[in-house]
């Protein structure tokens, strides 16, 4: 008979309704700096913006959408990255934002590098909320990256699903960045694919 | 992943969460879990650099005094209710534990209310109580906080599920891959056995690991409960097992 030595991770729970807007502050969304009017991060700036929706297109309002990445030049701040390559410390690479009545959310961020060379750029995603009794997680791509069409991720998807990972270009041109759009279907008609976790 | 992973290949393989102790993801009497869980299978992939890295905080930006929830710290004033020293440890399921890392901690006040715009319980609001707290681990991955025993209040529209006293903890470990949000119940309520969130978890003994336990009051001789909730957060694939 084995045993474990420690437990199994503790359960998750939802995170429920109730996510205190402190714990948001103004400026938690913008990951150009590392805080309001500090010096801003290199690269070119990304204007984010989606709705989380449910089934039957109902939008998922009051959720928190949580976004990490690589800097301008494809690098992280965690020891897990040993390369040498430089990197960018006035970049937040996380943040976090909350739905609004529309389910709608937005980031400000910089267009991440390609962390291999292989895999195309992308913002890893997370998504809690109330009804989610575990996290959420998937990847949001760039639209017309040469990369994607090597991406390991995105050709493990079929045509129709590996879309709904790309974001698309904002209808109206945005000034002061790249406006990008990505929904998230939680479930049902356009259901965004999410990660094993 | 490319050929020659730039990171450390081992990260990679974290251990996969077990599904008998963790909640189910629909819960019967909780209708947004079905309008909001996926219908389709989680897509198998291999985690990259983006997933087995993740944001630190290391305590930089936090006041000295947001591990205490029980005193207004503008006013000095107590909040309402039963003070409570609450400490634990985090580690990883590998046993070791998890330093210098943020735990975020939100929770109702002693009548069952919350300060946030979707909260329209009738329990009245304390003025001294906010309800949110910060705190990183220390170097043994334990951490501390003091607040008071929030109440218990019904969920509306639920045909009077009233959700047992609990607090919310959210914590980030050491990579997005260890990323936990859950919520730690009280020993001894008797409505833990009726929740339907407690109760969404399958296997009888991680429904247990969900529930503090009581410990001598460590403030003493200031007077206060004292409870323990250790927290285990994911680690990687290769967790010790011994002979038993």
């Amino acid at each position: 008979m084995k045993r474990r030595l420690v437990p199994p991770p503790t359960p998750s729970q939802t995170i429920g309704p109730f996510f205190p807007p402190h714990l948001i502050p103004p400026g938690a969304n913008d990951l150009t700096s590392r805080a309001p009017g500090a010096p801003p991060a290199a690269g070119e700036v990304v204007l984010l913006s989606g709705r989380i929706i449910g089934e039957g297109g109902k939008p998922a309002v009051n959720a928190l959408i949580e976004i990490w990445q690589a800097d301008a030049g494809g690098r992280f701040n965690h020891p897990a990255d040993r390369r040498n390559t430089p990197i960018d410390r006035n970049f937040a690479f996380w943040g976090r934002a909350r739905t609004d009545g529309d389910g709608g959310y937005r980031f400000r961020t910089i267009k991440p590098g390609s962390v291999d060379g292989a895999s195309a750029p992308h913002i890893s995603v997370t998504i809690l909320g109330s009804g989610l009794m575990r996290r959420l997680v998937t990847r949001m791509y760039f639209p017309d990256a040469a990369l994607n069409e090597t991406d390991p991720l995105l050709r493990s998807l079929d045509e129709a699903r590996r879309h709904r990972l790309v974001a698309r270009h904002a209808a109206a041109k945005a000034t002061g960045g790249l406006a990008l759009v990505f929904d998230i279907v939680l479930r049902g008609e356009g259901e965004t694919p999410f990660l094993d976790d | 992943m490319s050929k020659n992973p730039p990171g450390d290949a081992a990260l990679t393989a974290f251990a996969r969460y077990d599904d008998a102790s963790q909640p189910s993801r629909v819960v019967a009497g909780y209708p947004n879990t079905r309008t909001r869980t996926p219908a389709a299978a989680p897509v198998a992939y291999v985690p990259g650099l983006s997933e087995i890295t993740g944001p630190s905080f290391d305590g930089a930006t936090l006041r000295p005094c947001e591990h205490n929830l029980a005193v207004a710290p503008d006013t000095g004033r107590r909040a309402i209710g039963q003070i409570i020293a609450l400490a634990g440890r985090v580690s990883d399921e590998d046993g070791r534990p998890v330093r210098h890392s943020l735990i975020e901690l939100w929770q109702a006040n002693g009548a069952g209310r919350y300060i946030h715009g979707h909260d329209d319980n009738d329990a009245p609001l304390d003025p001294d109580f906010i309800g949110v707290g910060r705190a990183v681990t220390d170097g043994e991955g334990v951490y501390r906080f003091i607040t008071i025993k929030p109440g218990a209040y019904p969920v509306p529209n639920s045909g009077n599920w009233w959700r047992p006293p609990h607090i919310h903890f959210s914590l980030f470990g050491s990579s997005a891959m260890s990323r936990l949000v859950t919520q730690m119940y009280f020993p001894g309520e008797p409505l833990n056995a009726h929740d339907r969130l407690i109760n969404s978890v399958p296997d009888a003994a991680a429904r247990e690991r969900l529930v503090c336990r009581v410990v001598d009051n460590p403030l003493a001789p200031v007077p206060a409960l004292g409870f323990a909730f250790d927290i285990v957060l994911r680690g990687r694939a290769g967790t010790p097992w011994i002979d038993a």
